[in-house]
């Protein structure tokens, strides 16, 4: 009965996975048929690209630095949503807002908060004299601003994943483990760090890789803020893979820029596993 | 004597800083979405006005824009007709599929399942490049049939993951009893294990759903024409003319396409949870 | 060491409810074994948590070595507490577990070892010390919930149904140990407990609980030869005592007292019935009987008998015999207020 499901997913994700590998060492255009094996060339060419490096750089920075924001956010925000409160529930509803609304849509609410003119970010900063209206910061038109933005706005919509995530690993721990470590003596900072953060460690592993992994693969909050720019300073390996493969047409090098995710997904789909199956054991 | 007293106190002002603070940030795009919505255009373009407040009357200008001069309510109609057929193909795959392999004797169904699950985590910016070249291969590209095509890739893997663990739950004995009373194994299946899973069929039906409502990169790269566009595109890419932002329809339709999925989402959170969690939460 | 004593000790926990401890007076002695016992919801855990600190009374004091303890966390109370799953820290070795509370006070590194190698050879678990608690079989963990609350020298050391998680087999040794460690180390002990042969085994007083109030303080010979009332007096034992109207009272009689003629050998006046043997369960050492009492003033009411193997002989299913009960076996409860009342007359 699980084979219709199994050859579905074969043949629209075994396949293309292939396929990409394929493309890869090939000469492929959009709209002609014909390729041909063409080795490593599109690797070679693609290192030497310095874009390609520097959406490789970005990448990572991307990734990291949203996910160690996320993840320190995303505790102090699961801590003080564990116990019950009056309007916990619409609270949380609104903390999730930014994960469960399409991302192209949350992402494009930030690029009006983030104007170049009527930015309320830029008003509040003006008003507080931190800034001279006239020389306003851009803060999708300057390289180092622009990252720091998209990387803002990234961890805004990946917190609520991982507080959610937390979350639960928090309510799963009895209560007699916590009041023990009171009865122990223990005060509140010891007991986070001692006992209730040591003891979540199997599922922040969890909601870190799933984050990490979602984070390095998106393109969308950097299409939408920055399409990569000012001068491809935001650009990552996915948007730089989509402008290169479907908008360049080059379908050959924009797969084998796609082709630099699989080593991290791999090893981040490793590390998920073994820390689901250690959270198993326990 | 006061002192415990005390400490609790500080302990839930804290909290309840923690609570506001983040709730404010996450949140505060939408609130900004819902005031631009209502604003008049000479109201947002002075600079002067405080822009946290109506210095003009409300309007709704931007609304009556937005339904009736561009194809929003056309992407909002494509995108749930999209929804519902993938929510359907999801279903037909995923349910018996799930049910097979919970009940697969030994390691198999678990590997099988890990195996399904992993594909998730293949992301569409690596698979985008060969699956245009399938859409295009299947005679679908420029259609809304393209995605609907490619979304039960990723609808499937969550679902079936999800799906399992629910009939997991349900004792292996309740299948025996069926049988021995005189129904086939596919007769249990029917009459027996779906009615007993409706809340996770349920379920399987608003992520499917939700998930399709947020995908982003496959419809971006399949599907050119502004007609055939789903929301998630349609509004951030055809919704701008030129550099022309229309700040307001704009905000409208990030409005009414988030606040819906996000109440529906949020109904069925901890059901996702546990998906993602899976064993790591016991 | 020190005593415990609760004043008027309340907790409501929904305003406008019943209060799940009401009213609670109640006073340890110096290293005594004091067993709360008490059916489940009779309010014997809250009391117990509300000594720990870790419930707030609605109203009322709580006194620990004559100090009031009210506005004190747990931490400041100077007890320990074995948690009724152990509540082993499941990430810390079994080591780092016992010298948990050490660390919290800012015991110096070498005391810290010291401390808890003596505690461990008290319960002779120096051996798991690198283990983690999922390594080690339910007894094994109890014992380091042990060392872990005696490591620190507590004043008062609280248990909330530390047995109930080991099999019947190991309950019965462990329940032996416990005893023993704590006469030994002369700890002040409140144990909490739902079960009855725990209670009368181990305490040295026992407080019967029921809905929140005390029904009775005494010690085990107290509580269930001369119970305050009948649900003491049902409570313990079994099968429980028998309860019988009778005029403006309750007559009550346990089952091992109610015998055929000429079993007992207790010397003194005793009462004789007629009794109806409907079934009866053979349990080795003895023979259960239920059946219904004929004529006289107990006509047609049912009763339960335990009578040892040796004088089984002949009590068989649907047989009448006479039945006697010594005087002094019998109690009287009154019957709107179900507490104990002094003897009217012997009904016969």
């Amino acid at each position: 009965m699980f084979m219709p499901a199994i050859l579905y997913i074969v043949a629209l994700v075994g396949v293309p996975f292939v396929m990409a590998f394929v493309y890869s060492v090939s000469d492929a255009k959009v709209g002609s048929v014909h390729y041909h094996f063409v080795g490593l060339k599109n690797f070679i060419d693609i290192l030497h690209n310095p874009t390609f490096i520097r959406s490789l750089e970005n990448s990572f920075l991307f990734t990291i630095s949203s996910q160690i924001l996320v993840l320190i956010g995303s505790t102090i925000l699961a801590l003080a949503l564990r116990d019950a409160f009056p309007g916990r529930r619409f609270l949380r509803f609104l903390i999730l807002l930014p994960w469960v609304a399409p991302v192209s849509i949350g992402s494009l609410g930030w690029k009006w908060i983030l104007d170049s003119l009527y930015s309320v970010i830029t008003w509040v900063l003006v008003r507080m004299h931190l800034v001279n209206q006239f020389d306003a910061p851009m803060w999708l038109g300057e390289p180092k601003l622009a990252m720091m933005s998209v990387i803002l706005v990234h961890t805004w919509h990946m917190m609520p994943f991982a507080t959610v995530i937390l979350l639960a690993g928090l309510t799963a721990i009895p209560s007699e483990i916590p009041e023990a470590a009171a009865v122990d003596g223990a005060g509140f900072f010891r007991t986070l760090f001692q006992i209730t953060i040591p003891m979540m460690l199997p599922i922040i592993n969890v909601a870190v890789l799933f984050g990490a992994i979602f984070t390095f693969t998106d393109m969308t909050v950097i299409y939408i803020l920055t399409r990569g720019g000012p001068y491809d300073t935001t650009q990552v390996i996915p948007s730089e893979a989509f402008f290169t493969g479907i908008l360049g047409s080059d379908l050959a090098e924009g797969a084998a820029i796609s082709i630099f995710l699989v080593p991290v997904l791999v090893i981040a789909a490793y590390l998920a596993l073994r820390s689901a199956h250690r959270a198993e054991v326990t | 004597m006061a002192r415990r007293r005390q400490r609790k106190v500080v302990l839930n002002v804290a909290m309840w800083c923690v609570r506001i603070v983040f709730g404010a940030l996450l949140a505060f795009p939408f609130y900004w979405m819902l005031i631009t919505t209502f604003k008049r255009n000479t109201d947002l373009n002075n600079l002067k006005n405080n822009p946290f407040i109506f210095n003009e009357p409300p309007t709704l200008d931007h609304l009556r824009l937005l339904f009736h001069e561009t194809m929003f309510g056309r992407w909002v109609l494509n995108t749930a007709f999209a929804g519902l057929i993938v929510v359907i193909i999801t279903l037909v795959l995923a349910v018996p599929a799930a049910y097979a392999l919970a009940r697969l004797t030994g390691n198999w169904g678990a590997q099988l399942g890990i195996g399904v699950f992993l594909t998730y985590l293949v992301p569409p910016t690596l698979l985008f490049i060969p699956l245009s070249k399938v859409v295009a291969m299947l005679g679908l590209q420029d259609t809304l049939w393209s995605v609907i095509v490619v979304y039960p890739t990723f609808t499937l893997p969550f679902s079936i993951w999800l799906l399992m663990g629910f009939f997991k739950s349900i004792p292996k004995d309740l299948d025996d009893a069926a049988m021995v009373d005189g129904l086939t194994r596919w007769g249990a299946f029917v009459k027996l294990m779906i009615p007993m899973s409706v809340s996770g069929i349920l379920t399987v039906v608003i992520f499917a759903f939700t998930l399709v409502t947020q995908e982003f990169v496959y419809a971006l790269t399949f599907i050119s024409s502004a007609a055939n566009q789903t929301v998630g595109v349609g509004v951030p890419t055809y919704l701008v003319r030129g550099d022309v932002y229309y700040w307001g329809s704009l905000m409208a339709a990030c409005l009414i396409t988030s606040v819906p999925i996000g109440i529906l989402y949020n109904t069925f959170l901890d059901r996702f949870i546990e998906g993602f969690t899976g064993g790591a939460v016991k | 060491m020190a005593v415990v004593e609760t004043r008027k000790l309340t907790k409501v926990f929904k305003r406008g409810n019943v209060g799940a401890v009401n009213n609670v007076d109640l006073e340890s002695r110096e290293g005594e074994f004091l067993v709360l016992l008490g059916p489940s919801g009779s309010g014997k855990t809250t009391l117990l948590r509300m000594i720990a600190g870790l419930e707030e009374p609605t109203s009322g004091d709580i006194l620990i070595g004559g100090r009031l303890v009210n506005d004190l966390t747990p931490r400041e109370r100077g007890i320990a507490m074995v948690f009724q799953s152990y509540a082993l820290y499941p990430h810390l070795s079994v080591f780092n577990n016992i010298v948990f509370p050490l660390k919290a006070q800012g015991v110096p590194k070498e005391r810290r070892q010291k401390q808890a190698e003596w505690a461990a050879s008290l319960l002779g678990i120096q051996h798991l010390f690198a283990r983690k608690p999922r390594e080690l079989s339910g007894g094994e963990r109890q014992r380091v919930a042990l060392a872990r609350a005696i490591v620190r020298e507590p004043s008062l050391f609280l248990l909330d149904e530390p047995l109930s998680n080991l099999d019947a087999k190991l309950r019965a040794s462990a329940r032996e140990e416990l005893e023993q460690f704590q006469e030994r180390i002369g700890t002040t002990t409140i144990y909490v407990t739902h079960d009855q042969v725990e209670a009368m085994a181990m305490g040295d007083r026992v407080v019967v609980m029921s809905q929140g109030v005390v029904r009775q303080i005494g010690t085990p010979a107290d509580v269930y030869d001369e119970p305050a009332d009948t649900f003491v007096a049902t409570f313990l034992g079994s099968p429980p005592m028998n309860i019988l109207p009778f005029e403006e009272t309750l007559v009550g009689f346990r089952p091992e007292h109610f015998l055929p003629v000429g079993v007992s050998e207790r010397p003194g006046a005793s009462v004789s019935y007629s009794y109806h043997i409907d079934h009866s369960e053979y349990l080795g050492a003895e023979l259960v009987l239920y059946g219904v009492m004929v004529g006289g003033a107990f006509d047609g009411m049912k009763a339960i008998s335990r009578v040892p193997s040796t004088h089984a002989a002949g009590l068989t299913d649907g047989s009448t015999h006479t039945f006697w009960v010594g005087a002094s076996d019998v109690k009287f409860f009154d019957r709107v207020t179900s507490k104990r009342t002094t003897a009217s007359r012997l009904p016969s």
